[in-house]
């Protein structure tokens, strides 16, 4: 009567107790290739044209000239700084994705000062101020999300994703409270006679303070989360909660000053954007890469340096992409589409780090 | 006579620990099983491969006299067999008649769903809303509702996992009646279970397992309290740890009317009463769930003692006694209460399973000196020290703890919280998973601690160590202080009678 | 009044949008998936909506509205479709964060969408270009008579029957996903997969299964918001202004606001959609005062979500296991 086949699951997935180091990246760098014969595929498929010469084309858009080679160091550096910002956040399992809000208040508030001081304090000061300023914007926006959770359990997920387009809305206000000329409703650049507010060129490179101010977070965050006490309470507090407890954590005030922290972070990105970068303000100075480094900062484990690299990567691509658009007349949006195939490539391959899968022979009728 | 039930030769390991050992068992149609056995005697392991969560490495199962394979719960249901677990698998927001239908492929509508519940509860006496929502239900509620599931799925088979252990009195009493009834109707019901006196009142036959093995059975008629419980713990065994005479013994803890209540607001310790003596080993013994860990977790501050509770420490250096009672976890680890607390899961609360044994040590030291940075220089020495003084096997201190041995961490933690020179010293399964030479380590660590006049609160489950290391043992059962008895001069028997059979009134001391 | 009729009309334009992203995500979450592709998946279905009514419109000389709305309808439902099952199997199957992968969904969907409606745009010779002209009035087509209905001088008729047939689809939707889930069995087990998979897997429910088509038929019906939008709201053009990302995002917004219920989305889209068209009608408002009244739906949705965080009412809080992967454990 009751006949039962013996099945077990076909594919057994068991997880790794550990990997070593070269065999993971070893499957991250095939996951990469993988996508790169995806996104050619793509190009071919849609073109027609020969993907090495688009992706020959890619390599001299990011690095071919000195200016471009900056641009996309530059890029990446905005992209690092954010990754960076995220970095705590996402350790102690807190999921911020208002990155980009966090990066848009700060600018803001960096802005404003440049507007309205402008020429009146010394460039120093004035650079001092907006830093400081646009550090503050945003650890308000990182602390409120927070603060919710801490004290209430709000879904810190949904929390912050709102809060971006609050502070999207509160920039577009600022916008065409200050445009430039009047009607544009653009800001226009910034005190482009007198370069108040404008990060100062060193060894006459425009982008050189970036690269310094942005390498020295990463390894302040590096540090921070590795040997300072505030870091270890992080990581136990995103490792098990109950742990946090047990140790006399205070994990309500570890999520807020963590957060105020991630969210300073992210400020800074939005003060460098504005007077490193951009020298204006927009709803775009953010420009969805609030987004794209929460992808960094995951697949980086949260570790800042391997965080260059993936930012690296992504502005490579991203760069690359609008410069086939350009050469072969095509659209500059393909670079999100060849973004979007690596990204996906790289998050897939994460399980093969993971997990040990192993097929089975297919058992018969045990009777 | 067709057994409706049977297993031959059922074996289950999980990597190196052999859960089931070739286990023979059956049940007749319309009988009433009860399956006794201690902690990890493998009780659980073997119902859950009757119920399709595990399969067996090896052996057979019958169920009416065919032979079958039951390789997931759904193919448990349509075999007949279901299984009330211990946590519900039931979804709260949703209501009693929906949880109890979920996933089937009927197509009845809420009202002859409703019907059929009802007819089921006439029959045998339950008391079932359908359209109440779990979240709003008691416990017991919400094991009718469990049971009724079965039930309606067609459950002849039942098996219960502890259904007393969260019951009242006359709850449990309400339970056997039901049972009784599906007796009456030819169910075959397996009751697991650790109290004696629910055994010998509900059940027809006793199957007893210990350590894996199935010891035999008796029908409940033949059976006392006295040979169930040498069954159930086997003959004792001669144990070769030393046990020093307790020398100039100070009062520590004072330990009054400590009741805590779980997330349930039943009382998981009531009225707890007891004191802890420096250079002294007190043992806790009891079933597991008894309030234990709660006790514990009350003395070092992670669980909220309910009004009127009192927890006195006296520090040996002044005779003023502080009260433990709204102290944080810190204060009270500073005040050198020392918890070293193992929960059956292991990395859960005492580790961080992703930090190497520098991280580890760090969790209690982290916060020593002004710096901003986390001193890494001595923990990392602690560390050291304990690989070499208890011969931890690990790649290295730096390699993350969950990658080590379930002995291995026991070492990391006990040595950690050892080396905080604690007064009060509490440890709970300290040896669990041990091998014996790793145990006996652990056991000397205890008695080096009680030499230099630590107060020792030792839980534990095995009672031939508890009857060789403990000074005293305070028996805990439900919750309550069943009696503290003299280490020396008890009995295994009087131990396991304690634990089993709770007194009508609690002699608190 | 006339003020208001407009307003009235704009609120359901928008609203429909938000509403079929926000139904297909309340399905998705339903299942415990939170995909954070949702505006990704309404770019895929609106430009492939798109594309495919265009190369039909262009390779014939008279189109068949009916075809055109079926093919149209088809590459939608089948491209955004094909979001969702990119999510679910990443996700379910490679067990990788959901937040990371949701928001490469809508990068890598933004992508796509603005590189074929760029090259769209192109061959078509400009922005605003594109004809598909049968394909969109076919979307806009109304039942003239019923328009004209008017109680006094009120034009009822204006109001409610002015829209293309896909605004009246929206709801039969909602009320179809809220009978779905509230009155069937399939939503039921769907309910107990998103709220408790352990459960679920143990009452022989496939968590996987499950998690797999309601994420994937989910995204398809996100896909018609952008759809809807291209057709009836931009009139069968492609305008990369990034609209239907912010829509998007709205639609995540008022799954919350709806507290998980089809019904209560409903009305929801139409005051998002209202509420984001508000500062249009306001008086006295000058430019830069009106976006601050564009805040207006994020700043409700994150009152809800205080709100219901502070009531701990059961019934409104997030399906319990959302954003978290299920594996059956292994000992």
């Amino acid at each position: 009567m009751h006949k039962h086949t013996m099945r077990e699951p076909f594919l057994r997935i068991s997880k790794r107790g550990s990997i070593a180091l070269p065999h993971a990246w070893g499957i991250r760098v095939s996951s990469v290739i993988l996508a790169m014969i995806l996104g050619a595929l793509f190009v071919v498929a849609v073109t027609g044209l020969n993907p090495l010469d688009v992706y020959a084309s890619m390599y001299r858009g990011a690095f071919g000239t000195e200016r471009n080679a900056w641009v996309t160091i530059r890029e990446a550096m905005m992209l690092l700084c954010i990754g960076i910002g995220l970095a705590p956040a996402f350790k102690m399992k807190f999921w911020n994705i208002g990155a980009e809000g966090q990066v848009l208040v700060g600018a803001v508030c960096a802005a404003g000062l440049m507007i309205k001081i402008g020429a009146g304090l010394p460039n120093g000061l004035l650079l001092l101020l907006m830093a400081a300023a646009g550090m503050l914007g945003g650890a308000i926006w990182g602390i409120i999300p927070a603060l919710f959770k801490a004290k209430w359990n709000s879904n810190e997920t949904l929390f912050t994703l709102m809060m971006n387009y609050v502070a999207i809305q509160i920039t577009s206000y600022c916008v065409a409270l200050w445009e430039n000329p009047r009607g544009s409703n653009k800001v226009g650049v910034i005190n482009q006679m007198n370069k108040a507010g404008w990060f100062p060129k060193l060894f006459g490179q425009d982008y050189l303070l970036n690269v310094i101010l942005v390498l020295l977070l990463a390894v302040f965050m590096f540090v921070y989360l590795k040997y300072s006490k505030q870091g270890f309470e992080i990581a136990v507090v995103g490792e098990s909660t109950n742990t946090a407890r047990y140790a006399s954590i205070r994990i309500s005030r570890v999520y807020m000053r963590t957060m105020a922290l991630s969210g300073a972070i992210c400020g800074l990105a939005g003060f460098i954007a504005v007077a490193g970068a951009d020298y204006t303000i927009s709803t775009s100075t953010a420009d969805g890469r609030g987004f794209t480094a929460i992808i960094v900062a995951w697949l980086a484990k949260f570790n800042t340096f391997v965080m260059i690299l993936i930012s690296f990567l992504i502005v490579f691509l991203q760069r690359g992409a609008s410069e086939i658009a350009s050469d072969f007349n095509l659209n500059e949006e393909a670079s999100n589409v060849i973004t979007g195939i690596i990204l996906f490539c790289i998050i897939g391959s994460e399980f093969f780090i993971n997990y040990k899968t192993r097929l089975n022979r297919r058992k018969e009728d045990a009777k | 006579m067709q057994y409706a039930v049977q297993l031959r030769g059922v074996t289950k390991t999980f990597g190196s620990v052999v859960a089931n050992n070739n286990v023979d068992l059956y049940i007749k149609e319309g009988e009433i099983l009860s399956l006794l056995g201690e902690n990890g005697s493998g009780k659980t392991t073997l119902m859950n491969m009757l119920s399709g969560i595990y399969f067996p490495d090896k052996g057979q199962i019958f169920v009416h006299g065919e032979p079958v394979s039951i390789a997931s719960p759904k193919a448990a249901f349509d075999l007949g067999i279901g299984m009330v677990h211990q946590h519900f698998k039931l979804v709260d927001v949703l209501t009693a008649a929906e949880n109890i239908v979920l996933g089937l492929k009927d197509k009845d509508g809420y009202k002859a769903i409703g019907q059929k519940i009802r007819e089921i509860c006439d029959k045998y006496g339950f008391v079932v809303n359908p359209d109440q929502k779990i979240y709003n239900m008691s416990v017991s509620q919400k094991q009718t509702v469990e049971i009724v599931k079965q039930l309606y799925r067609g459950a002849e088979i039942l098996i219960l996992d502890e259904p007393t252990a969260v019951l009242t009195p006359q709850e449990t009493q309400k339970l056997f009646s039901v049972m009784r009834n599906m007796r009456q109707d030819g169910k075959s019901i397996i009751i697991i279970t650790h109290k004696l006196h629910e055994v010998l009142e509900i059940s027809d036959r006793v199957a007893v397992l210990r350590k894996g093995e199935y010891i035999g059975d008796v029908p409940t008629s033949e059976a006392t309290a006295q040979s169930l419980t040498e069954m159930m713990v086997g003959r004792a065994v001669k144990l070769n740890i030393d046990r020093p005479e307790p020398v100039n013994p100070q009062k520590r803890l004072e330990v009054r009317n400590l009741t805590v209540l779980n997330s349930d607001g039943l009382r998981a310790l009531d009225e707890v009463s007891f004191d802890a003596y420096g250079g002294e080993i007190l043992g806790i013994a009891g079933i597991s769930g008894c309030g234990q860990k709660e006790l514990l977790e009350a003395i070092a501050g992670l669980q909220t003692p309910a009004m009127g509770s009192s927890i006195s420490y006296y520090p040996p250096d002044s005779d003023k006694a502080s009260n433990l009672v709204g102290k944080s976890p810190l204060e009270i680890s500073r005040a050198g209460v020392a918890l070293s607390f193992v929960p059956e899961d292991r990395l859960g609360m005492g580790l961080v399973g992703s930090m190497g044994m520098t991280g580890n040590m760090m969790l209690k030291s982290y916060r020593s000196g002004k710096a901003v940075f986390t001193d890494r220089k001595s923990p990392k020495e602690l560390a050291q020290r304990i690989v070499s003084q208890l011969e931890v096997v690990t790649p290295g201190i730096s390699a993350p703890v969950k990658q080590l041995s379930g002995g291995n961490v026991q070492k990391v933690l006990v040595g950690r919280e050892i080396a905080a020179d604690p007064k009060v010293l509490m440890t709970a399964y300290a040896v669990r998973g041990l091998d014996i030479n790793t145990s006996y380590t652990i056991y000397h660590l205890l008695n080096e601690q009680k030499k230099n006049g630590v107060a020792v609160i030792y839980v534990g489950e095995d009672l031939d160590v508890l009857l060789a290391l403990c000074d005293r043992i305070l028996v805990l059962c439900a919750g309550r202080v069943n009696g503290i008895v003299d280490g020396r001069s008890t009995t295994r028997e009087e131990v396991g009678l304690l634990m089993t059979n709770l007194k009508e009134v609690s002699p608190n001391a | 009044m006339t003020q208001f009729i407009a307003l009235f009309g704009e609120a359901i334009a928008f609203g429909t949008v938000i509403l079929f992203g926000a139904l297909g995500e309340i399905l998705t979450q339903k299942s415990g998936n939170l995909n954070l592709g949702v505006p990704g998946v309404m770019y895929l279905g609106g430009i492939a909506g798109l594309t495919a009514s265009f190369l039909y419109e262009s390779a014939v000389a008279n189109p068949n509205p009916m075809l055109c709305l079926l093919l149209s309808l088809i590459a939608a439902l089948a491209a955004a479709a094909l979001g969702g099952l990119i999510f679910s199997f990443l996700t379910i199957s490679l067990r990788a964060n959901q937040n990371v992968t949701g928001l490469t969904l809508t990068i890598f969907g933004g992508g796509i969408a603005n590189f074929f409606g760029g090259s769209l745009n192109k061959l078509a010779g400009g922005v605003g270009q594109i004809s598909v002209s049968v394909t969109s009035h076919a979307y806009r087509t109304n039942i003239a008579p019923l328009m004209k209905l008017k109680i006094g001088d009120f034009p009822i008729g204006q109001m409610l029957f002015s829209y293309g047939f896909m605004v009246y689809l929206a709801i039969a939707l909602a009320v179809v996903l809220a009978i779905f889930l509230r009155r069937t069995r399939t939503g039921l087990n769907l309910r107990a997969v998103g709220e408790n998979p352990a459960t679920a897997d143990a009452a022989g429910i496939s968590v996987t299964k499950f998690r797999y088509l309601a994420t994937t038929i989910g995204a398809a019906v996100s896909g018609l918001g952008g759809l809807f939008y291209t057709m009836d709201y931009i009139k069968g053009t492609w305008a990369n202004e990034g609209t239907i990302e912010a829509l998007g995002w709205l639609a995540v917004a008022l799954v919350i606001f709806s507290t998980w219920k089809p019904l209560n989305a409903v009305w929801g889209a139409y005051l998002f959609g209202g509420l984001s068209r508000l500062w249009l009608y306001m008086p006295g408002l000058n430019r830069s005062s009106q976006e601050l009244f564009k805040m207006l739906p994020y700043l409700v949705t994150i009152a809800v979500l205080i709100v219901v965080s502070l009531r701990k009412k059961r019934e409104n809080q997030p399906p319990a296991h959302l954003g978290l992967p299920y594996f059956r454990e292994e000992r």
